[in-house]
């Protein structure tokens, strides 16, 4: 897998930059270049392995079957990458002001993309606990790289001392699974191959939920989501809401859909809609009630991870489809809207008062990213809460879920709304903290353009599938 | 052609009214793109005969089974009339007005009406449901920067009441669509789809349907973001709620809900008219004791269109007619009502009944306007509004109801009081003593609209065959 080992290659390259770089700004441009380097690298993997699955004795396992390419992986793939290069690309200037030692900070996100790689992909359940944490210990490193904040350091120890935690419930959960299967690939579970099922099988699946769900802070795993995302210095709250958390996702779909498929799907359907109705409910109830448009996020961030979690109830085709458009959908969502956010001063609901008289495209910008999370149409959010609904409502029994869902997301859009009434229908003078280039401008056009073409035709994104 | 032609101008209108920063050249714009849009609906209403060789069919999401598909019945070409009109006489008002942000504002008008179009014209749910939300995004953004001091709780109130009704709908969407044999959104399917599912299946989904229709017209426990809201906002952002959303719930109504679940039990059925009769002493009990002009003519709004709510139910020919006709006819009495309150408002800086008064000797040509629209309002003959409402009545004696004498005395007594309060508020307004306020008379665009609108009170009144005969 060439982007596995590029990405790698290239984390250590940045190590190595930041001794030879005189000045920050060069650091963030070679970051920028080896990022396109990297989405050039998974295009060519996409395009070649394209062909090669298309030939009869095509082999989609790598490693010793540790690892399973197949056209979905690598399409999001490509996807995570460049939204990740659009992240370093808007997020440049804040990243340099987060300390001094940007090139490692650069190098940290290379590596988590390393893990992304790993856990979009894996076929065997140590791949996954190796990618999970090659994805969270840079983000430990990360959230407390604010040295002059406190809450920069309270957001990592809590991270760290709990995530370590929920590694050891993952780490048991994988050892009771094998001991029942007796392997670790996921193609090779089977809970009834003793007649009946498997109770060790069975702990082991909920070990794991536990341990998963506190990564994409599912309730009641999401305790420490809005301490971490609100200590951690803005630009990398961007990158964990939105890339990292969405690629947990996709490895959490694969478990249950590739994995844990031939358990009873009543009792799938019952613990994680539980799951998924009562991380609704916490995180937009809480959200509503936050002063603080960061804070506001990492709740609603919550909220999005409920509606997620349909993806993994209704395990089926347009599941899929509905993972990839509710990454893409979140993802560019919430980089658009930290964009602006990174830009102004106060982080509270005021700061934003009359944002559309003194910068009208940030708050267009940030208009159409709230209301792509509300799931207004003709945004992508839109189209994205309809896939991942409509494949869960054709399970048994979840139809009062999904009716649920959508009045939590009634919910929702009062608090998205508070941010545009703030900024069109109030008046004030926002403080920006560094000047919009021309440049960022750009870049959040992009977002918008992507977020609206979405919005009208979402089946674009699916053609790789 | 011409039903694309009908999305597309008001849309491009909107869109082009961004760029524009010369307010005059805004409101030049604004008012060419509504006449324009007239024109074609005046055209395709002609053609009414032929309404179903207008229709429109897409690729639009092949792999959901979402076409862009529209089609147009005899009502739905009046209700694209009404649309167009309404428009057309708003921006005449306003012509020789000043508007804060204009190109925003006329930007967001323009969205708007391009939504409600699309709500009228599509014959694909999920392509209904988009239109559906599109039609309330400018409204609300319409809502919340123009008009009174309390708009944005107003506003706020508004969109999430209308918009939690849409989510229940989007619930009851989802599940009628995973139940047709072949994911398709297209009319046809759904409403086999939802004429074979089981009755309580049937009623669970007529129940959230209803909820996000009634939300908007609205229907009675439903109502309670309607006064504020029309009261708050900027008296054209009100004509575009009260004449067209109202009838966009109306209309869903008779297209995609009735039709659709017809298997419900009949008690749905007899629940909501005993709503719709309650909302009808309801409304006109509250306007009588209002003070402040806006907010009667909410509460009014509420009475009226509980007794077309009792039309849409009634489900005989005499009913549907009367329902198409009277959506319109209020539409044009609404539209008139609101445009003199606005005159007023600027005037006189007050909309209390108790600080007005005197405006026939200072102003005579508004007076006798708001006296022939009240009429029309109060269902007087020789005005439309009583061809319509008599329809109506005649649709509820024909209906299978029990206690239909009983729905059609208590309507009765409610345009009595119907006729109490707006009596009333004329005589308060126009007439009375306080003739010190000089003011000036209705300017000449306003003039045009409002002649407009009373040319078309009388000639419906007189002769509504010219369009009972095309329904």
């Amino acid at each position: 897998m060439k982007p596995l080992i590029a990405t790698a290659v290239f984390a250590i390259l940045m190590m190595f930059a930041s001794l030879y770089a005189k000045e920050k700004r060069s650091l963030s441009n070679f970051a920028a270049i080896l990022m396109l380097g990297l989405v050039g690298l998974n295009i060519w993997e996409l395009v070649d392995y394209t062909h090669l699955l298309k030939s009869a004795d095509a082999d989609p396992y790598l490693f010793k079957k540790m690892l399973r390419v197949d056209n979905y992986a690598l399409w999001f793939n490509v996807l995570i990458t460049g939204a990740s290069l659009l992240y370093v690309l808007l997020f440049r200037r804040s990243i340099e002001g987060v300390g001094k030692h940007v090139g490692e900070y650069y190098a940290l996100h290379f590596f988590i993309l390393c893990g992304i790689f790993l856990v979009s992909s894996y076929n065997n359940l140590l791949i996954l606990f190796l990618g999970i944490e090659l994805m969270s210990i840079p983000q430990y490193v990360l959230a407390g790289s604010d040295k002059h904040n406190l809450k920069s350091s309270e957001a990592s120890l809590k991270y760290f001392l709990m995530g370590a935690f929920s590694t050891g419930f993952l780490l048991m959960g994988i050892v009771l699974l094998y001991g029942a299967m007796g392997t670790f690939e996921l193609n090779g579970f089977n809970f009834y191959k003793t007649g009946t099922l498997s109770v060790m099988g069975v702990l082991g699946i909920l070990f794991m939920l536990v341990a998963v769900g506190f990564k994409v802070s599912a309730a009641p795993m999401h305790f420490w989501t809005p301490d971490v995302y609100d200590g951690s210095p803005t630009p990398f709250t961007a990158f964990m809401a939105s890339i990292v958390k969405v690629s947990i996702f996709l490895a959490f779909m694969r478990l249950f859909m590739e994995g844990f498929a031939n358990m009873d799907p009543y009792w799938k359907v019952m613990v994680l809609g539980v799951m998924a109705a009562l991380t609704l409910l916490i995180g937009n109830i809480t959200a509503v009630y936050q002063q603080s448009v960061k804070r506001m996020l990492a709740y609603s961030s919550i909220a999005q991870a409920g509606f997620m979690l349909f993806v993994v109830i209704g395990s089926d085709v347009l599941a899929m489809k509905g993972m990839v458009l509710y990454a893409v959908a979140y993802t560019l969502a919430t980089l658009g809207i930290f964009a602006v956010l990174v830009k102004l001063k106060d982080y509270t609901y005021d700061g934003f008062n009359g944002l559309a008289k003194k910068e009208p495209f940030l708050a267009v910008v940030a208009a159409v990213c709230m209301m792509s999370l509300a799931g207004i149409p003709l945004t992508a959010g839109f189209f994205a809460k309809w896939y991942v609904l409509a494949s869960a409502i054709k399970q048994e029994n979840t139809f009062w879920l999904v009716v649920f869902a959508l009045v939590m997301a009634a919910v929702s859009v009062y608090y998205y709304f508070k941010v545009i009434i703030a900024m069109y229908f109030k008046k004030g003078e926002p403080e920006l903290s560094t000047p919009v280039t021309a440049i960022d401008k750009a870049l959040m056009a992009i977002v918008v353009c992507a977020i609206i073409v979405l919005g009208v035709a979402p089946e674009m994104l699916f053609s790789w599938i | 052609m011409l039903l694309i032609l009908l999305l597309i101008i008001p849309l491009l209108t909107g869109l082009v009214s961004f760029l524009l920063k010369d307010p005059k050249a805004v409101k030049v714009w604004s008012i060419f793109g509504a006449l324009v849009t007239l024109i074609v609906a005046s055209v395709a209403f002609c053609g009414i005969k032929e309404a179903h060789a207008l229709k429109v069919d897409m690729q639009w999401l092949p792999a959901l089974g979402a076409n862009f598909s529209l089609e147009a019945t005899a009502g739905t070409l009046l209700m694209t009339l009404l649309t167009a009109m309404a428009f057309v006489l708003v921006y005449l008002a306003q012509w020789n007005k000043t508007i804060e942000h204009s190109s925003r504002f006329f930007a967001l008008m323009g969205l708007s009406a391009s939504g409600l179009m699309g709500v009228f014209l599509a014959n694909d749910l999920l392509l209904f449901y988009f239109f559906w939300e599109l039609a309330l995004i400018p409204v609300y953004f319409l809502a919340g920067q123009w008009g009174g001091k309390d708009r944005i709780k107003a506003s706020m109130k508004f969109f999430i009441y209308t918009f939690f009704g849409s989510l229940l709908m989007l619930a009851g969407l989802i599940y009628l669509y995973t139940s047709t044999p072949d994911y398709s959104f297209a009319y046809s399917s759904i409403a086999t789809t939802g004429a074979q599912l089981a009755p309580e299946v049937q009623g669970v989904l007529f129940t959230l349907f209803f909820i996000a229709f009634g939300i908007k017209m609205p229907i009675f426990p439903l109502h309670s973001w309607q006064a504020s809201a029309y009261e708050q906002s900027y008296t054209p952002v009100t004509v575009v709620m009260s004449a067209l959303m109202v009838k966009m719930g109306l209309y869903a109504t008779i297209k995609w809900l009735i039709p659709i679940f017809p298997n419900v039990d009949k008690i749905f059925y007899g629940v909501i008219m005993t709503l719709a009769v309650i909302g009808i002493i309801y409304g006109s009990l509250l306007a009588i004791a209002q003070k402040d002009i806006k907010r009667l003519i909410a509460y009014s709004s509420l009475a009226h269109v509980g007794l077309m709510i009792m039309g849409a139910f009634s489900q005989n020919e005499f009913a549907t007619e009367g329902l198409y006709l009277q959506m319109f006819n209020h539409g044009i009495i609404i539209t008139g009502l609101w445009l003199l309150v606005d005159i007023i408002e600027n005037r006189y800086q007050t909309r209390n009944m108790t600080e007005l008064g005197g405006m026939a000797a200072n102003a005579p040509k508004a007076a006798i306007a708001l006296v022939i629209i009240t009429f029309a309002s109060v269902s007087l003959p020789l005005t439309n509004g009583f061809v319509g409402e008599f329809l109506l009545f005649l649709g509820i004696f024909n209906s299978a109801y029990e206690c239909k004498i009983w729905y059609m005395a208590i309507a009765g007594l409610g345009i009595i009081l119907g006729a109490i309060y707006m009596l009333n508020m004329v005589q308060n307004v126009a007439y009375g003593d306080k003739k010190e306020m000089a003011v000036a008379d209705l300017s000449w665009n306003e003039q045009l609209s409002i002649y407009l609108i009373i040319i078309v009170i009388i000639v419906l009144g007189v002769y509504p065959n010219m369009v009972l005969d095309l329904l």
